[in-house]
């Protein structure tokens, strides 16, 4: 334990995912040797970040604006929503620029374990954008693991009954993995090879 | 194959050890407690990464340190030599490294190793709980198909959510807070079919593998009890199963029906009543059980046939395993001795440790090692 507001931040760093103990003290004492100013300088972006980046109220992604930069795009094809976990994985999926239709952004898998339902995701505003029935086809790029093929199945299930063409990212995902961490070209493929999900 | 040589960093009760091994027979001696077993167990871990003694990795680090570190040569059935290497974090990711490149996940080391471990721990086998026939059946799966590491991981984590699931809806019911219930409800049927699917791959590789095990079975424990008794084995599902039902469809099928006759049952008690993790073997001998009838001997015979069967299937699949006997002879009335050192013999690598040297059986005669004090010295 060290004094005061060295170990306070050493505590606050280690609540940080992916950062153990020990990376924290490493992190912390980086910091107390750095320059004031770059030290100001990360003090400063982590309050804006705070302040300044709302969650598109269309899609769920995260936006300086109320509406993101995609869903504000007029040559983005309405009748397509891409459905995904997390807004990183919008990041991922533009950089193969294979898909040009708009995202929905759950905000996570089901997962009873950690206590998310249906009604912790954001499936309620994706029914709210299915209601003008300019959707024809929806797209589930939930990551490749049990929690995220779980939420595409409960997806899908309440999807297909209401008529629309629903499909999922062909095999070839690395398995148990995040969507995130593929490459752009297996990503791509990906989605040039998905398939309608018929359980 | 046979291991060539172990390497140890904070392993058990070793800082560091080192060893040379040759084909054979090799015996570990020495006095209790001075780190024979621990020597046999990291090898073991290295072919199953699990050790036949714990359920955790926290008690394979040596008292103090923080990670331990386990290197296996091994010289394979085409003679090539690969150096498997497992870094041993508890709470953390282990991590590994196959002829000195890391590797994703440790599970890739799966299958470069094949062991059969005997040990006094085996009559659980006979007299213990379902759950370590399950082990028995799920490990042999694993050294045969090294796929089956990942179902059955993703079986238990099925498991897990689901019951956590049952869990909240059932503590939802008692506050009356329907609403939440009903919700819970809806993504149970996802975890049902995921239950079946997972469980049925599970369920379909243990029938087929009990199918190839059950005349190996039988004649292990004819050789091992000359002739008398006939051993029997058979698969009892929690799942209703008709005679012939193989397919994973099928299985599959079988194991939803049965979730949903069960969900009452499962909603009130708040866990997962089918599926194999609630599936035994039955052990029988002539028209009667083993469990609870067999006598000591008699379960021993039928502890050694069932390792002795897996040896056979591991070396009909191509691949000897490395035969390991921790302490077995000295449990062994003269008969059992006799006849496992004879059937044990021949094998390309066999590895024993004894606390005394005289219960090492003559056929068994090899190299020695003498164990002590930490140290690891060719007697
Ligand atoms: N994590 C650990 N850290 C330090 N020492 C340990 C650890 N785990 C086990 N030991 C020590 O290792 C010893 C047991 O070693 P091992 O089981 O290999 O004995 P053995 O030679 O096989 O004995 P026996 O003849 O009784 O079977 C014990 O003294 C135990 O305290
Ligand atoms: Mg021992
Ligand atoms: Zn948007």
């Amino acid at each position: 334990m060290y004094e005061g507001a060295v170990q306070d931040l050493i505590d606050e760093l280690g609540r940080l995912p992916g950062v153990g103990p020990k990376s924290a003290q490493r992190i912390a004492f980086h910091l107390l040797a750095a320059d004031e100013t770059d030290v100001r300088r990360l003090a400063h972006v982590l309050v804006q970040v705070k302040e300044k980046v709302k969650f598109c109220e269309i899609c769920g992604n995260v936006s300086e604006e109320t509406q993101c930069r995609i869903c504000r795009d007029p040559r983005r094809d309405l009748a397509l929503i891409c459905v995904v976990e997390e807004a990183k994985d919008v990041v991922a999926i533009e950089r193969t620029r294979e898909f040009r239709g708009r995202y929905h952004v759950l905000g996570g898998a089901i997962s009873p374990i950690e206590g998310i339902g249906p009604d912790e995701l954001r499936i309620r505003e994706l029914m709210q954008r299915l209601a003008s029935g300019e959707v024809t086809e929806i797209i589930l790029a939930t990551d490749p693991n049990l929690e995220g093929e779980a939420t595409a199945t409960y997806l899908s299930r309440l999807l297909r009954p209401m008529g629309l063409r629903v499909t999922r990212l062909a095999s070839g995902l690395p398995v148990g993995g995040d969507l995130e961490y593929a490459d752009e070209v297996t990503l791509g493929r990906a989605f040039e090879g998905r398939r309608s999900i018929d359980d | 194959m046979y291991v060539t040589a172990l390497g140890l960093l904070d392993f058990r009760s070793y800082q560091q050890a080192e060893v040379e091994l040759t084909p054979g027979v090799t015996a570990f001696v020495g006095p209790n407690g001075h780190g024979k077993t621990n020597l046999v167990e990291a090898i073991h871990y290295t072919a199953t990464l699990g050790s036949h003694r714990v359920a955790t990795d926290a008690p394979l680090v040596r008292a103090g340190a923080s990670r331990a570190i386990v290197r296996t040569e091994i010289r394979d059935e085409y003679e090539r030599d690969v150096v498997v290497e497992l870094e041993i974090n508890p709470g953390k990711a282990n991590r590994a490294r196959i002829n000195r490149s890391p590797v994703p996940r440790p599970r890739e080391v799966l299958g470069l190793l094949r062991t059969v471990l005997f040990a006094p721990e085996d009559l659980a086998l006979v007299k213990g709980d379902p759950s370590e026939r399950r082990r028995f059946l799920d490990e042999l799966l694993t050294l045969r198909t090294p796929r089956m590491a990942g179902v059955r991981q993703d079986y238990d984590r099925v498991l897990k959510q689901r019951n956590s699931l049952l869990r909240s809806a059932q503590m939802a019911r008692r506050q009356n807070r329907s609403s939440a219930a009903d919700g819970q409800l809806r993504t149970l049927e996802v975890w049902d079919s995921n239950l079946a699917r997972t469980g049925a791959e599970l369920l379909a590789t243990r029938l087929e593998l009990l199918e190839s095990l059950r005349p190996l079975v039988s004649g292990g424990y004819d050789a091992v009890a000359r002739g008398k008794g006939d051993a029997r084995l058979e698969y009892k599902s929690s799942v209703p199963l008709e005679p012939g039902m193989r397919s994973r469809e099928q299985l599959a099928e079988a194991l939803l029906a049965a979730v949903r006759d069960k969900r009452q049952d499962e909603l009130d008690r708040g866990v997962s009543l089918v599926g194999p993790h609630r599936d035994d073997v039955l052990l029988g001998l002539g028209d009667l059980p083993a469990k609870g009838y067999a006598s000591h001997g008699e379960s021993w015979s039928f502890a050694l046939a069932l390792r002795l069967a897996s040896y056979e299937l591991l070396r009909a699949d191509g691949g000897e395993p490395v035969l390991i006997l921790d302490d077995v002879f000295a449990e062994l009335d003269a008969q059992r001795r006799d006849r496992l050192a004879e059937l044990v013999a021949p094998a390309r690598q066999v590895l024993v440790t004894a606390a005394v040297g005289a219960d090492v059986p003559g056929e068994l005669s090899g190299v020695r090692f003498a164990v002590g004090d930490g140290l690891v010295s060719r007697a």
